[in-house]
């Protein structure tokens, strides 16, 4: 497997690398053996001040690969370095909420995820006092005041005060965002922040994330389903398909000129008035199911262009034309094959 | 237009919970002509399902048609009684609703949920309803086989299809879908779309398409219409409306796409949220958000103003009529 990290830029040391990672989940009944690999050796590298994102159709695995970042699953294989340091090190309590404060995550739903029965001042509040526990009552309140500024919520002392149902979807969004801020983190992990807003909202949610990048420095983790987006907001792309990355590289580069077939396919779908019909209806767009699966490329039952390798050796992410943008494909890459 | 297969004139729905009535759709007027692809579009809380709903006749408490027509083939269907809509409904025109899985028989086969909906309209020879089911799985592109299958056996995007088949069963003049996509992945969404709009062509049914996404109908409908706070704020051919939106919401709304084409450009979106519907700012219901409002707008609530290929409610247009 090609180290990703070959090719990052040298003075870029990474915030957080991972190396092979793999997550599996056991299904079916008690004596079954059947395994849905959700993530296969994955390797990504998210470099200070950098928003990454990763992006792919429900079951392509880029919601587990938040919560393997974010410590909620462990990974079945591999490993996650943040700042150099093995996750699988991190263990202790107090360890895992450092490791949480500089590593939080902002959730799809802003209506679920907070708590209805308490005010913003309170969920922030708690949050710092788990996560920066040696602040006093006025200092967390004043770091929360700080990072609801941030976010563009003002007059912040009034937003204190308030419940969630006094605010509007794009808003509690922002809570979300301030309370990730609140903890001075390094790198946020938004997994699908705007896809439960108004489409009038979203953008004033993504330019958010672009500034909090910009002017605090802080890396972003974007997970989404929604390219345009993605391209609007990120340095950098990662494109998976069934639990493995199809195509990776800097945005620009990767949706102009897209390698893996499966990149084409869903370029072409996305719905923009100004872009050109091109999709047909015969693919009907159903990701697959990857239960124990065999070698081979997961998307060759898909694709148009597929050849005999590709059903019994799995390609390999192999350099296309610029440094760092990367696809796994036998057709469009063909050095890959060679490798294995 | 004297081709108009339906004629929805002035309509007025109220959601009445104790205090204030909101008013969800607000005097609402347009017209569809016989084999048209109408979509409608707009944010959450708009009416657009709502209006999508008093169109159908599928209202239930608390929400409620106050006033208005809606007059399908010349005949207005407010008022008329449940026996006399139901012999309307599916062979006439048909509705496809936004989750399948909850709009589908769990414990019935699809071809059994066939056969109910053709035996319930006088169908009665089995060998012409196993046709028929053949020939509209068919049509949406799924194997006939299937017609054996429960729907939790078929993916989300199967469902769907099914769910137009069944629309089609009776060779209906309208077909009305609420966000019939809008739980799919891009792919399965976009092939859905071609795959009704091909239907659409060949059978000549008229189709009003409800979507929260403006991007999606770009391609598909023959006219378009933005909904806010309960009022058709713009309304006009889709290709003009595109490329030319004249209210500042519709304007607003096409600059929070960002594309996959083109130069990269810093979007704006909206600011602010769209108002509550039980306490309306006076005078334009966009005001507070817009970028060229004027202080007659808090005064006069505009009309639809014919400008440029469209009718815009914004008193920018005043002057032109």
């Amino acid at each position: 497997m090609t180290d990703l990290t070959a090719s990052a830029i040298a003075d870029h040391a990474p915030l957080l690398q991972t190396v092979g990672l793999t997550r599996h989940f056991r299904i079916g009944g008690l004596f079954s053996n059947a395994k849905l690999h959700a993530v296969d050796d994955l390797s990504l590298t998210i470099r200070p001040r950098e928003i990454v994102a990763v992006v792919g159709e429900s079951g392509s695995g880029k919601s587990t690969i938040a919560r393997l970042l974010a410590k909620v699953y462990e990974p079945t294989d591999g490993d996650i370095l943040f700042r150099g340091r093995s996750l699988h090190d991190v263990k202790s309590r107090r360890d895992v909420l450092a490791y949480r404060g500089q590593v939080p995550m902002v959730l799809q739903d802003p209506f679920a995820s907070l708590n209805p029965v308490h005010t913003i001042g309170y969920a922030l509040d708690r949050g710092l006092a788990l996560h920066q526990p040696t602040l006093t009552a006025t200092e967390r309140e004043a770091e929360a005041i700080r990072a609801l500024e941030a976010v563009g919520l003002s007059p912040a002392r009034q937003v204190l005060a308030k419940y969630p149902h006094e605010m509007s979807g794009g808003q509690r969004q922002r809570v979300g965002f301030a309370q990730a801020l609140s903890y001075k983190p390094k790198l946020v992990l938004a997994d699908e922040p705007v896809s439960m807003l108004d489409v009038s909202i979203r953008i004033g949610v993504l330019n958010l994330m672009a500034r909090l990048c910009e002017e605090e420095g802080i890396s972003f983790l974007y997970i989404t389903h929604d390219i345009a987006s993605a391209r609007y907001v990120a340095h950098r792309i990662v494109v998976m398909y069934a639990g493995r990355v199809a195509e990776t590289g800097p945005t620009e580069e990767v949706l102009r000129r897209p390698v893996h077939p499966y990149t084409r396919l869903l370029l072409s779908a996305v719905p923009d008035p100004k872009a050109p019909i091109t999709i047909t209806a015969a693919d009907t767009g159903e990701p697959p199911r990857v239960v124990n699966p065999g070698p081979g490329c997961r998307f060759r039952q898909r694709c148009p262009l597929a050849i005999a390798i590709c059903a019994t050796v799995t390609p390999d992410l192999t350099e296309a034309v610029v440094p760092g943008h990367m696809a796994a494909c036998h057709v469009t890459a063909p050095e890959a094959g060679m490798v294995a | 237009m004297s081709d108009a297969i339906l004629d929805v004139r002035d309509v007025v729905v109220e959601y009445t919970t104790s205090g204030e009535p909101a008013r969800a759709v607000d005097h609402v007027s347009f017209t569809l002509d016989r084999g048209e692809f109408l979509g409608i579009v707009g944010e959450s809380g708009c009416g657009k399902s709502t209006l999508l709903f008093a169109i159908a006749q599928l209202l239930s408490p608390p929400a409620q048609l106050v006033s208005g027509e809606v007059i399908f083939k010349g005949r207005n269907m407010v008022g008329l009684r449940e026996g006399e809509l139901r012999s309307i409904r599916w062979r006439d025109y048909s509705v496809v609703m936004q989750s399948a899985m909850n709009a589908l028989n769990p414990v019935k086969t699809v071809s059994a949920q066939f056969d109910d909906t053709m035996r319930a309209h006088g169908q009665t020879n089995a060998a012409g309803i196993r046709t028929r089911s053949r020939e509209v799985m068919a049509l949406v592109g799924i194997d006939a086989i299937h017609l054996k299958s429960y729907p939790h056996q078929l993916s989300g995007g199967m469902r769907q299809r099914v769910m137009i088949a069944m629309a089609l069963l009776l060779s209906p003049d309208l077909v009305v879908m609420d966000e019939p996509t809008s739980a799919l992945d891009v792919v399965a969404q976009r092939s859905l779309m071609v795959q009704i709009k091909e239907l659409q062509r060949k059978l000549g049914f008229a189709v009003i398409f409800v979507t929260h996404d403006m991007s999606l109908v770009g391609h598909f409908s023959d006219r378009l219409a933005v909904m806010y706070a309960g009022k058709i704020v713009e309304i006009g051919p889709t290709r003009p409306l595109f490329a030319a939106p004249q209210h500042p919401y519709t304007r607003g709304l096409l600059d929070s796409f960002p594309s996959v084409y083109g130069p990269k450009v810093a979007l704006k979106g909206i600011p602010g949220s769209p108002p509550d519907l039980t306490d309306l700012p006076s005078g334009c219901r966009f005001r507070p958000r817009c970028g060229s409002v004027m202080a007659r707008c808090a005064e006069v609530e505009p009309a639809l103003y014919p400008s440029g290929d469209t009718r815009a409610r914004c008193l920018l247009f005043e002057e032109t009529v």
